[in-house]
């Protein structure tokens, strides 16, 4: 059951966009479609994943005062590696994302983890964080991309249901900050009438 | 301390290297791929293989790549990557033409306009690339219509629209060069391609066909 927890906690109680507000660059940056959303999102999965499993593993090897420094140097490396092998084998999902991919370097979703949950548990509980985080900040991800596509180009990943544009601004960066601010408020209602 | 730290860059440098080394090759095919589908695209039917036999001219103060797509020896149509600078970055894009001078069809091939907006020129059909398709350059006022011109612009995008004229028509000066039109004719035709290409005309650049 505690397994259980660990994977679900990351996407409602501890969601990392609506609840814990990291990652906000990414979010705000990526999200003008529900496409462009989910591939960010699972992208920053795998990283997290990835870092996480890897952390845990060195946590004892790794003195205290050098802790980040070694942290970040194996969260650029799952990035740079994720990275061409997305070149590699996804090129028109590289092409989207491209730009975005390096920031997942400094997202501190991945630093944040690292620090608060990979260095104090096993790899097998460090790889359930990443996975529930991950999918969590996918989930948002994706529906604040589909929210902002529907309502700015009147399509859901890409099926286009009205016929000429939408509100263009919903595209924008103004749309982003609109969207974000009104699920979160949405979400965290939600939230508190659960519990 | 230290060593640790040391031991961590060298094993994640290695491994970022191995990672490196297998995926080298099947980004290059990507990328072949790409363009070769680019070409297919653009170009009517052919039987030899225009990506390795490219020229590149100089056009308008940049270079523009021109492929020759042949079919039994005979050239049948010519492909032209060229770019212009958008709103957001160039729009690079790869023209068609038939040996008529027209445009059989046109693929943008690397653009970071706005979504929503600007990045519209990259879809199939969109007015833009309408209002080119079948007909060539040099029957055209080569400027969005905002400017006068014979080109519908994207709503709310004419930088995106204007760029993206002004790429054809450096494709076209490229097309003239290669399949040996009167490239002097083009020089006072393309005198309306936008803002942007006056100014460098103003410059002289534009006339370096």
């Amino acid at each position: 059951m505690k397994k259980w927890d660990i994977l679900l906690k990351g996407i409602v109680r501890e969601n990392p966009t609506f609840v814990l507000v990291l990652g906000m660059c990414p979010t705000l940056g990526t999200t003008t479609s529900a496409i462009n959303g989910a591939g960010m999102g699972i992208a920053t999965m795998f990283v997290l994943i990835l870092s996480n499993i890897v952390i845990s593993l060195v946590k004892n090897l790794i003195p205290d005062k050098v802790r980040i420094p070694a942290f970040i140097v194996i969260i650029a490396s799952f990035v740079t590696i994720i990275q061409l092998l997305m070149q590699a084998y996804v090129p028109s999902l590289y092409e989207t994302l491209g730009v975005f991919i390096p920031l997942i370097v400094v997202n501190c979703i991945i630093l944040g983890r690292a620090e608060a949950f990979a260095s104090k548990h096993n790899a097998f509980d460090s790889a359930l964080d990443g996975l529930g985080i991950g999918l969590g900040f996918t989930l948002s991800l994706t529906l604040i991309g589909a929210v902002r596509e529907m309502l700015g180009s009147g399509s859901v990943f890409g099926y286009k249901f009205i016929s000429g544009d939408g509100m263009i601004a919903f595209v924008l960066a103004p749309g982003a900050f609109l969207v974000l601010g009104y699920l979160m408020a949405l979400f965290n209602k939600l939230k508190t009438r659960m519990r | 301390m230290v060593t640790v730290l040391l031991c961590i860059t060298a094993v994640t440098s290695a491994a970022v290297g191995v990672v490196y080394r297998v995926t080298e090759g099947p980004i290059a095919i990507a990328k072949g791929e790409k363009k070769a589908a680019a070409l297919a695209r653009v170009l009517p039917p052919f039987d030899n293989a225009p990506a390795s036999s490219a020229d590149t001219v100089a056009v308008d103060g940049g270079q523009v790549t021109v492929y020759t797509a042949t079919m039994a020896g005979e050239p049948v149509g010519y492909a032209v990557e060229s770019a212009a600078s958008g709103f957001a970055g160039d729009i690079r894009l790869m023209v068609g033409f038939d040996t008529q001078g027209a445009i059989r069809n046109i693929q943008v091939l690397e653009q970071g306009e706005t979504p929503g907006l600007g990045a519209k020129i990259a879809e199939e059909n969109n007015p833009v690339v309408v209002s080119f398709v079948g007909k060539s350059p040099a029957d055209l006022k080569m400027a969005v219509r905002k400017d006068g011109g014979d080109i519908d612009a994207i709503t709310a995008s004419t930088i995106s629209s204007r760029a993206y004229v002004q790429a054809v028509s450096r494709a076209y000066a490229g097309y003239l060069q290669v399949s040996g039109g009167d490239a002097a004719q083009w020089d006072t035709s393309s005198g309306a391609t936008s803002h942007a290409a006056e100014s460098d005309e103003a410059n002289g650049n534009g006339g370096s066909l």
